[in-house]
């Protein structure tokens, strides 16, 4: 046994793991901010040997051609910077629309793959394998190449009450005209979601005082759907339909989802509600089957099972691969630029692109749209996540 | 998704060659590897279509196929690579390719902005539009409100735009990265017209099921002198590209061809023996070999060989030779002279 020494020799600084961890940390900033350094260097240098133009200002000059969907006002003489939020605008669109339908979709196949009817269970397993193992590629192709090729050209339209219109052109629907007056309607609305807001509030205290539950959710919809009906009664009815018209080549008037942007969210919806019908699948199985005996045995019907006991638990499990598919969706949207959609990368990152030659600015720019889109998915994700995490007591 | 990998890829490149800055380095490089990469068409019959055996043909095959005669001696030594409008200019900026023929319009941002420069015109083209016959539409000024198939990131593109707006019409424009898209697309109905090159809508129509029911319009709507591009930063190779282009026509004027070369080394007109490399140390003074003209000339054909056999009447697309007539025959195909 010896004897614990009275001062103990300090090892030499460099055995310090401390120190040892902060020069190895500083060693790889220097290299990295070194080899960022010479790539920028490099390009500039390779740039201005070839004489190619460089830096933003391409931005500002105007574009001189036209994109098929825009969400804003937009034209030959708008700026190539207008084309960015154009493309930008068109791809959170299909994005938007895809995670909203996927995940309503990728749910109801997710309950059904469990469904002890024989049928239902088998259909949604065959859905999930057939959807989920063809390329996503592909499935854009066929939607646009073979189902919506075969719609009839625009004189010969499926029409329903000479209202709505679909030829190979697209969907024709009639587009609302806003009157003035209008506004009290969405004022209405407005304060019907605040009582609605308020009312769940007030619901859920007494329940937790009183033990007393109330109808929010019918009570909610009245009061959402009823209050802005009434106003709108009240204001004379301040809005009317433009019904698409054919005139010359095509229909005019109305608004039109071309068939570019249908098969795009087509194909995306359907395969990412594929994975997703997986992961609520074992999202529901996840939960343990006692919690659904123990439920019953205090006297909750299924409805209230399901809702109150089984998905609180599931969406634990669920959620954190559920961001993976809208992240997914998001950059598999850009196979939009295969059939003429003209999201980010087929109208920025194609056509501005070769328009200015600006190669390098246009793929960057794009690459952190993609980017940022994709950490606000994340972020909004994980703030849900952490709300619907268990709360440790 | 095959676009934007190569555009990636090209960016990459950018970001990482190593900024070696003297004149020479795309020709330095060329007599290294022993063969050209050329960037063609992605398959538009009569300027550049893979047959079934997989050989390229067209004029603007044969164009880079007389570069490596010019260089090597030898015109099979070019590897061909087929790039959609869209990938073409970053493949060249970024020297995926040396030399790019692909029915490319000359415009001033090109030369300038975009660092390329235009070795000369194989081709005088211009806009035209196609359309089915069903229409009954007779002149593109009865466009207004049609939809138009085109092909992204073109002249063309932009010159709709003009036209349209120009005559106060309206249109609804369809944008695909391959023109085999656009065509299918008109076939299909999706669009009224496809709008394109003149050249290239002949060669589009052959390429359709139907063709008798398609009709060119009468109206041309923009200059388009389609030529072979270089990147700036080696003269020496923009040299050889620019002169290759100039001896084809130069040839056809002295009647010099494929078939006849062997004699006409023999010629006692001094500008044929400049041209064969008898006289004179033309050739040499390109840093090649003092006969490449006459090599160039036996292997792939003057200018007027090339046209028939690609587009003129000896192909399917049966074209004119019209404004691509030789300067003395009423044409604007012009060099200048070997000396």
């Amino acid at each position: 046994m010896a004897e614990p020494t009275s001062t103990p020799v300090k090892p030499p600084f460099w055995n310090n793991p401390r120190v040892r961890a902060m020069v190895f940390q500083a060693v790889a900033l220097v290299v990295t901010v070194a080899f960022g350094l010479y790539l920028f260097e490099n390009t500039q240098n390779n740039l201005r040997r070839l004489g190619i133009a460089s830096g933003f200002g391409f931005l500002s000059s105007s574009s001189g051609f036209d994109i098929i969907q825009t969400l804003i006002p937009y034209s030959a003489t708008s700026s190539y910077g207008r084309v960015f939020w154009v493309a930008l605008l068109n791809t959170l669109l299909v994005s938007a629309l895809g995670i909203v339908l996927a995940t309503l979709l990728g749910f109801v196949i997710g309950v059904a793959r469990l469904s002890r009817n024989w049928l239902i269970s088998r259909l949604a397993l065959v859905y999930i394998e057939t959807f989920r193992n063809i390329p996503l590629l592909l499935q854009i192709f066929f939607w646009y190449f073979a189902v919506l090729r075969a719609m009839p050209a625009p004189r010969q339209s499926l029409s329903l009450g000479e209202a709505v219109f679909l030829n190979i052109r697209g969907l024709y629907v009639p587009a609302p005209q806003f009157q003035p007056g209008f506004g009290w309607v969405l004022l209405a609305l407005g304060i019907a979601a605040v009582l609605a807001w308020l009312l769940a509030r007030w619901a859920r205290h007494r329940q937790i005082a009183t033990g007393q539950p109330f109808p929010t959710l019918s009570a909610s919809l009245a009061l959402l759907l009823g209050l802005p009906l009434l106003t709108f009664w009240v204001a004379g009815s301040p809005l009317v339909w433009e019904v698409p018209e054919l005139q010359g080549f095509n229909f005019r008037g109305g608004l039109v989802v071309i068939p570019e942007m249908a098969s795009l969210l087509l194909a995306l919806t359907i395969y990412t509600a594929a994975f997703i019908a997986e992961i609520v699948r074992a999202g529901i199985q996840a939960v343990s089957h006692g919690q659904t005996e123990a439920s019953f045995s205090l006297g909750l019907n299924s409805g209230k099972t399901l809702r109150l006991i089984i998905l609180p638990q599931a969406l634990r499990v669920i959620i954190p691969p559920l961001t993976n598919q809208y992240l997914n969706l998001t950059k598999n949207s850009s196979l939009a630029a295969a059939i003429g959609y003209p999201d980010m990368v087929a109208a920025f990152a194609g056509t501005v692109l070769n328009q200015t030659g600006q190669a390098i600015e246009c793929i960057a720019i794009t690459m952190a749209v993609y980017l940022t889109i994709s950490l606000l998915i994340s972020l909004v994700m994980n703030w849900y996540n952490r709300r619907v995490a268990v709360v440790e007591r | 998704m095959n676009g934007f990998k190569t555009l990636t890829t090209a960016t990459v490149v950018f970001l990482l060659t190593a900024g070696t800055a003297h004149a020479g380095a795309t020709l330095n490089a060329i007599k290294e590897r022993g063969f050209i990469k050329c960037g063609v068409s992605d398959g538009l019959p009569g300027f550049s279509f893979a047959d079934e055996k997989g050989n390229y043909n067209g004029i603007d095959v044969d164009v880079c196929r007389a570069v490596a005669a010019a260089v090597f001696g030898d015109s099979t030594k070019v590897k061909f690579t087929p790039l959609t409008a869209k990938e073409r200019l970053t493949a060249l900026q970024s020297g995926e390719i040396d030399v790019l023929s692909r029915n490319t319009t000359w415009t001033s941002s090109r030369d300038s902005a975009q660092g390329l420069h235009f070795t000369g015109v194989t081709y005088y083209d211009g806009q035209g539009f196609l359309v089915n016959k069903k229409l009954g539409v007779k002149s593109a000024r009865e466009l207004d409100g049609a939809t138009v198939c085109v092909q992204a990131g073109t002249t063309t593109e932009l010159n709709l735009s003009d036209y349209f707006r120009a005559n106060k019409m309206k249109f609804t424009p369809i944008t695909y990265d391959k023109s085999d898209e656009s065509a299918k697309s008109l076939e299909a109905g999706r669009c009224d017209v496809l709008t394109s090159d003149q050249s290239q809508l002949y060669a589009q129509r052959i390429k359709l099921a139907k063709p008798d029911e398609y009709v060119v319009l009468p109206e041309v709507i923009s200059k388009e002198p389609l030529g072979p591009v270089v990147r700036h930063g080696d003269d020496d190779w923009f040299d050889i590209v620019k002169w290759t282009l100039f001896v084809m026509v130069n040839a056809e004027e002295l009647g010099v061809n494929s078939k006849n070369v062997e004699e006409m080394k023999k010629s006692t007109n001094p500008d044929v023996k400049r041209l064969m490399g008898v006289e004179g140390d033309k050739g040499k003074d390109f840093g090649l070999a003092n006969d490449w003209m006459a090599v160039m000339v036996k292997q792939v054909g003057n200018y007027g060989e090339i046209f028939e056999r690609n587009v003129g009447q000896g192909s399917a697309l049966k074209i004119s030779r019209g404004l691509n007539a030789l300067w003395s025959q009423g044409g604007l195909q012009y060099a200048p002279p070997v000396r």
